[in-house]
């Protein structure tokens, strides 16, 4: 039985906040830049508050903050900080470092499009820029899913498993700043799903000594390993990203029990699959519109399905590959912008995993909605029109990527 | 069966409320059951620029996250923007919306200079308001006219949201700014 | 109805803008504008140091604020030593 929630009409980014305070940060750095400005102003509201009980450090930088929340989260402290573009940017270093040290910083990621040209609006470019970086990633559609998601990353990144950071990314403006409804946790019953941290565990001369620095036991974090032990390192890091897999699942299925709502397998949500001719697999916000669209042309009797891609970091190749193993036609809509590739991010992970197959699905890449410009249902609608005129014809463009909503 | 979507749009300056009015309408809705959603608009952000904000209502979840470009009812908080921007008041509009205006003309002047279509609510929402709260802030009463116009939430839920959002003081002034039309 | 927006190949590359920012006169982004006391002022010129839209000028006799790019920040009448600039609204 899911336990009673408190519904409110919130933005994405009070979401956030409000996810930080239930998780009950100790430590809290970070800098503003729109449009994330509102989770951290709502945030700091809750601390001047004693609605919760944070060291909030204000930093001069986007750098300084992540640099803030890494030291803290390895004293021991659960930290969290949330930025947005140019921020991401500008920490760009530290975000390596907080996976490599093995901390789990939670920051929220207020999407919005790299300058220049100057831009405040909303993309996907930046944190999918940030793939590489071995943290822990979950796109949210919605501001529902950005309290939920915020929530749950505390849970898997501080699994004893997993031990790295986790970014919930939120499109700019059009969740951010979106208002729609939301429940949220009673504060008891939060603090109980989220519980306190626990640091890493390591075995040292037979004895239990926390990976945190502590005069008691002291330890040296953050070190220089040169070639001779540099990658052992960076395989145990990459050994501790698939120990997330199920663990991802695990929250996602506790998660339903006490709310009632649950994301797929907490990282995919199909929508009509099965008989489907034509599928669209995108994330964040836009699943949101082109399912909107899937449904009213399902009502038209035209066989479409789509696919929200919720966890891109780990990225769930194997179910990927399952699920899209029978669908003639796919299009995947990326929010990114690409140079020199064939295709973005999503696209050439999602064929990548379907490479192994015997039979391939038709996968086209379409790009758009840079810098905020609108993806409305019309657009989607236009897609699934190609894709089912590629399934009814059997005649593939030559050239498999595209971009809409753009004036040539 | 989708259910029926209602779009509103709002128009403002920066700093009168367009933003804080969608906020109001649309937790005003969730308090009653209903799924609702409230975005801003803005090109520059600055005060006296004017300013867009959006609200969704419906009965059923609202899944699609893009602008809304053709407005069931259209909200105008400040009269100064009828001549500066009548395109944007107009865009997206047929003889169905309904444009709910804070003047002191009367409807059908405002439509014939707009070239609207549809019908038209005004009210002189700035007068009202230096009489009631004396300040010159619409955005209450012009909430209030819409309810007028489009029975779309009960004045009661709008009341709770407004007491909130301003505390029970100004939020009890504030009421009585929406009752008065 | 508007006319058809220009594409990518129509406007500049890099985002470049192809007129000096003087062409934009954003003086109409102000709600208040600075008005100085001619006797009080002393000439100092502190205004025109701080003004961060060079709206400020001094021609060798007198000091001069530029009401078409003047945005009404009021920064100048928060730092003149003398106070003789008040911020009046529009």
């Amino acid at each position: 039985m899911p336990v009673k929630q408190i519904l409110m009409g919130i933005n994405g980014d009070e979401a956030v906040a409000y996810a930080a305070k239930h998780a009950l940060v100790d430590v809290c750095a970070a800098y503003p830049i729109t449009p994330q400005t509102i989770i951290v102003e709502k945030f700091a509201e809750f601390v001047a508050n004693g609605e919760v009980e944070t060291e909030f450090v204000r930093v001069e930088s986007e750098h300084s903050a992540l640099s803030a929340c890494l030291g803290a989260s390895a004293a021991g402290a659960r930290t969290f900080t949330a930025s947005a573009a140019n921020g991401i940017e500008l920490m760009h270093e530290v975000i390596f470092l907080t996976s490599s040290i093995r901390q789990p910083v939670i920051m929220a990621v207020a999407d919005r499009s790299p300058s220049g040209p100057i831009n405040i609006h909303g993309d996907q470019t930046v944190s999918l820029a940030q793939r590489d970086t071995g943290w822990i990633m979950i796109y949210c559609e919605n501001s529902q899913e950005a309290y939920d998601s915020t929530l749950q990353a505390f849970r898997i990144g501080e699994h004893p498993d997993v031990q790295l950071p986790v970014m919930t990314m939120l499109d700019g403006f059009v969740l951010t700043h979106t208002l729609e409804n939301v429940y949220l946790l009673n504060e008891a019953d939060a603090h109980k799903f989220v519980g306190r941290r626990k640091p890493m565990m390591l075995t040292i001369e037979g004895k239990q000594v926390p990976l945190k620095l502590d005069p008691k036991t002291p330890i040296t974090i953050g070190p220089l390993q040169l070639f001779d032990y540099y990658m052992e390192t960076k395989l145990q890091h990459s050994e501790a990203m698939e120990k997330a897999r199920p663990v991802i699942t695990q929250i996602n299925n506790e998660w339903a029990q006490l709310t009632g709502r649950k994301y797929g397998d907490g990282y995919l949500q199909p929508f009509k699959l099965s008989d489907a001719d034509a599928v669209i697999l995108t994330t964040g916000s836009s699943a949101g519109t082109a399912r909107f669209v899937a449904r009213q042309l399902r009502a038209q009797g035209k066989k479409v399905g789509l696919l929200k891609l919720r966890t891109f970091r780990p990225f769930p190749h194997k179910k990927i590959a399952t699920l899209l193993a029978d669908v003639p036609v796919v299009g995947i809509f990326e929010r990114t912008h690409t140079t020199g590739s064939l295709g973005g991010p999503i696209f050439n992970e999602v064929r990548s995993a379907l490479y192994d197959n015997n039979i391939h699905p038709t996968i086209l890449g379409y790009y758009g909605g840079l810098g905020g410009r609108d993806v409305t249902p019309d657009h989607f609608t236009a897609i699934y029109k190609e894709l089912l005129k590629i399934k009814q014809t059997g005649k593939t463009p030559r050239h498999p990527i595209k971009y809409i909503t753009v004036r040539k | 069966m989708t259910e029926r979507i209602i779009d509103l749009r709002f128009h403002g300056r920066g700093g009168q409320g367009a933003w804080t009015a969608s906020i109001l309408l649309a937790r005003a809705a969730i308090t009653e059951g209903k799924h609702a959603q409230s975005f801003p608009f803005f090109g520059p952000e600055r005060s006296g620029a004017p300013v867009e904000a959006f609200a969704r209502i419906s009965n059923q979840e609202i899944e699609l996250h893009s602008k809304v470009y053709e407005p069931d009812y259209v909200v105008v908080i400040d009269p100064t923007l009828l001549a500066q921007v009548p395109d944007t008041i107009v865009a997206g509009t047929n003889r169905k919306t309904k444009l709910i205006v804070n003047t002191r003309e009367d409807g059908k002047t405002v439509a014939k200079d707009l070239g609207f279509k549809g019908e038209v609510w005004t009210l002189a929402a700035t007068d009202l308001a230096r009489e009631l709260i004396g300040r010159p802030i619409a955005n209450t009463a012009m909430l209030g006219a819409l309810i007028r116009a489009t029975n779309l939430v009960k004045l009661e839920s709008l009341f709770v949201e407004v007491n909130q959002q301003f505390g029970e003081r100004v939020g009890a002034k504030r009421s009585r700014h929406s009752t008065c039309i | 109805m508007p006319e058809k927006q220009p594409g990518s190949k129509d406007i500049p590359p890099a985002g470049v803008c192809w007129k000096p920012a003087k062409e934009y006169k954003t003086g109409d982004w102000r709600s208040k504008r600075p008005v100085r006391d001619e006797e009080k002022c002393t000439r100092c010129l502190t205004c025109w140091i701080f003004c961060p839209d060079a709206a400020i000028s001094w021609d060798g006799k007198d000091i001069h604020f530029d009401l078409n790019y003047c945005k009404g920040c009021g920064i100048c009448a928060e730092e003149c030593p003398v106070k003789c600039i008040e911020m009046e609204d529009e």
